[in-house]
C-alpha cells in the first residue's frame, strides 16, 4: 500500500523471503534448463545421473539465492554445475573422458537481446505443441482437459470415464514428463534461432 | 551411488508431483493441507525445487489455454470427430504445424461472436441465454457444453438457469460458473474483471484453493497474482451496465480512467497528456462513440488545452 520509505545507499545483502526466492527461481532458473542440460551432458558421460545432477544444482542455486542474488543467473547456474561435477569426479574417482570446462559458454552473457514478441510468442506455442505431442496419450488427454480447458477434476472423471483419484495419477504423471518434454522441446526448437 | 541417487530423485518427483496436482486440482484443499505442503517443501531445498520445477512446467502450459482459438473454427478440422478420444488419437498425425494446435485444442460445433472498436451486439444462445458483447470482444461457445470462452474484452451474461448443467465461462485461467444469474464478465490482457447483477456464481482462479460464491453487488478483480473483492455500490454497477445502453457514466471519475474508457470504444484516441491532469475529474453522462462531448467539456469546463492530431487528441493544462 503505502510506499517504501527510500533506503540508503551500502545496504547488505538482504536474505530473500521465501516467496521471492521462488518467484526468482522460477523466472530466472527454469527457463535456463534446456541449457544447463546441454552443458550437464556435454561433461557427464552417465546420462542417467543427469537429473539427480540437475535437481542438486537447482537446490544449490536455490539456496545461495536466498542468501543473495546472483546478477547473472546463467552464469550462476552453470558454475554451480561445473562445481558439482568437479566434486562428484574427486569423489568417485573417475575422470570422464571430456574435461570439465565449457569456459567458452559460462562466459555467455545472459542477457540476450530479446526478440520480437510474437516471434517468442509462436515459437513457446511449438514447443509446447512438441512437448505435450510426447505425453502418453491418457496423460495428455487429462492435461488438455484441465490446462487447456479449464474443466474441474470431476468433470475430467466424468469426460474419460475414470475416478477422481486417477484423474490425479494421471495428471501427476502428466506434469512430470512434461517438464521433461518441456525440456526437451526447448532443446530441438529454442537453439535453432541462435 | 549413481542408483541409489536416481531412485531418490525419483522418488522426490513422484512426492512433489502428487502435491502439486493435489494443490491445483483438488476441491477440498484446505490451510492444513496447506501446511502440511509447507512443511515437506520446508524439509530440503531439494523437495523445494523438484516442486518448482514442476510447477514451472504447469504453469507454462496455460498458455495454451489462450491458444485455445477460433481459427479451427473457419476451417473445420478433419481430426475432430466428436468424439474426444479420437480427437487425441488423430493429434499426432494432424498436428505438425501450428494450425494443428489450433485444430486439436477445438471442439466441435464451436461458436465464434466478435465485435469490433466501438459495437455492441447481443446474441441468444441455444440454451436460450442471452449474451451481449461490449466493443472489441471475442467471445467462443460451446453450446453443447455449456461453456464460453472470452479470449478478450467484456460480456453480459443473461444465463438460463439448469441446475443440473451449469453455465462455465472461462477467462484464462478465471472462470465463473453460474448458479443462474445475470453478471459481467471483462478481460483486458492479464486483467479479470466479474460483476454480478443478479443471483450468484462461483469463480474460481486456477490455483486458488477454494471456491468463492459471489453474490449479487460482488465484484471480484484478477491479474496474475492477486485476487481482490472491492466492494461496490448498485450505482456503480448501474454505471458498469452503461454500456449496454451506449453510454459511458462518470462520477467524479478521474480524466484519466475516463479518456481510457473512451478508448476502448474508439479508434481515435485520447490522450491525457500528465499525471495530473489525469488526476483531474469530472462527471456526466456521455454516449461511448462521441469522445468529442467529453474534449468539449475538458476545454471548456475545466479549461485545458486540446491539440488535435490525425489519430488522437492530446488534453494537458
Amino acid at each position: 500500500m503505502a510506499d517504501r520509505p527510500e533506503t540508503g545507499q551500502g545496504i547488505g545483502p538482504v536474505p530473500l523471503p521465501g516467496d521471492a526466492a521462488d518467484a526468482w527461481f522460477m523466472r530466472e532458473v527454469l527457463p535456463l534448463e534446456a541449457a544447463l542440460m546441454q552443458f550437464l551432458r556435454r561433461n557427464w558421460r552417465n546420462e542417467s545421473d543427469l537429473p539427480d545432477i540437475r535437481q542438486e544444482v537447482y537446490a544449490r542455486v536455490y539456496e545461495s539465492a536466498r542468501k543473495q542474488l546472483p546478477d547473472f543467473p546463467k552464469s550462476f547456474l552453470l558454475a554451480t554445475a561445473r562445481h558439482l561435477l568437479i566434486n562428484r569426479v574427486r569423489r568417485e574417482r573417475i575422470v570422464p573422458i571430456e574435461a570439465i570446462g565449457d569456459l567458452e559458454m559460462l562466459g555467455v552473457p545472459s542477457d540476450e537481446a530479446s526478440p520480437d514478441r510474437a516471434v517468442m510468442a509462436r515459437e513457446e506455442l511449438r514447443r509446447l505443441q512438441a512437448a505435450i505431442d510426447r505425453l502418453p496419450q491418457r496423460c495428455r488427454e487429462a492435461i488438455v482437459l484441465r490446462q487447456v480447458e479449464g474443466f474441474s477434476q470431476r468433470e475430467i472423471a466424468q469426460r474419460m470415464g475414470i475416478t477422481e483419484k486417477t484423474v490425479e495419477r494421471h495428471l501427476s504423471l502428466g506434469v512430470r514428463a512434461l517438464a521433461d518434454m518441456l525440456t526437451l522441446a526447448d532443446t530441438l526448437y529454442g537453439e535453432e534461432k541462435s | 551411488m549413481s542408483a541409489a541417487s536416481e531412485m531418490r530423485h525419483d522418488e522426490i518427483e513422484a512426492r512433489a508431483a502428487d502435491w502439486l496436482v493435489a494443490r491445483r486440482v483438488r476441491e477440498d484443499w484446505d490451510e492444513e493441507k496447506q501446511s502440511a505442503l509447507d512443511a515437506w517443501l520446508e524439509q530440503s531445498p531439494l523437495n523445494r525445487v523438484t516442486y518448482l520445477r514442476l510447477e514451472g512446467a504447469w504453469n507454462r502450459t496455460h498458455r495454451l489455454r489462450a491458444m485455445h482459438q477460433p481459427e479451427a473454427n473457419e476451417k473445420p478440422a478433419k481430426a475432430a470427430s466428436p468424439r474426444l478420444r479420437n480427437m487425441f488419437a488423430g493429434f499426432a498425425v494432424a498436428a505438425i504445424g501450428l494450425a494443428g494446435l489450433g485444430v486439436y485444442l477445438s471442439l466441435p460445433r464451436e461458436q465464434t461472436y466478435a465485435t469490433a472498436l466501438g459495437e455492441h451486439r447481443a446474441v441468444t444462445l441455444a440454451d436460450g441465454s442471452r449474451v451481449e458483447l461490449n466493443t472489441d470482444t471475442l467471445l467462443r461457445v460451446n453450446a453443447a457444453r455449456k461453456t464460453a470462452w472470452l479470449d478478450h474484452g467484456e460480456a453480459f451474461f443473461e444465463v438460463h438457469h439448469d441446475a443440473a448443467h451449469p453455465f462455465v465461462v472461462m477467462a484464462g485461467d478465471k472462470r465463473i460458473t453460474d448458479v443462474g444469474t445475470k453478471f459481467i464478465v471483462r478481460r483486458e490482457g492479464d486483467r479479470f474483471e466479474a460483476d454480478v447483477v443478479e443471483g450468484r456464481v462461483q469463480f474460481d482462479a486456477d490455483d486458488a484453493h477454494k471456491h468463492t460464491l459471489l453474490k449479487q453487488g460482488d465484484t471480484v478483480i484478477a491479474d496474475a497474482n492477486s485476487v481482490v473483492m472491492p466492494k461496490k455500490s448498485s450505482t456503480d454497477l448501474a454505471r458498469e451496465l452503461g454500456w449496454r445502453r451506449g453510454v459511458l457514466i462518470f462520477d467524479a471519475t478521474p480524466l484519466g480512467d475516463a479518456a481510457a474508457e473512451f478508448n476502448r470504444y474508439n479508434a481515435d484516441k485520447i490522450i491525457i497528456a500528465d499525471d495530473a491532469t489525469a488526476r483531474l475529474s469530472l462527471g456526466g453522462t456521455f454516449r461511448t462513440n462521441d469522445g468529442e462531448a467529453f474534449i468539449r467539456l475538458a476545454q471548456q469546463v475545466l479549461g485545458l488545452r486540446v491539440k488535435r492530431y490525425p489519430n488522437e487528441t492530446v488534453i494537458s493544462r
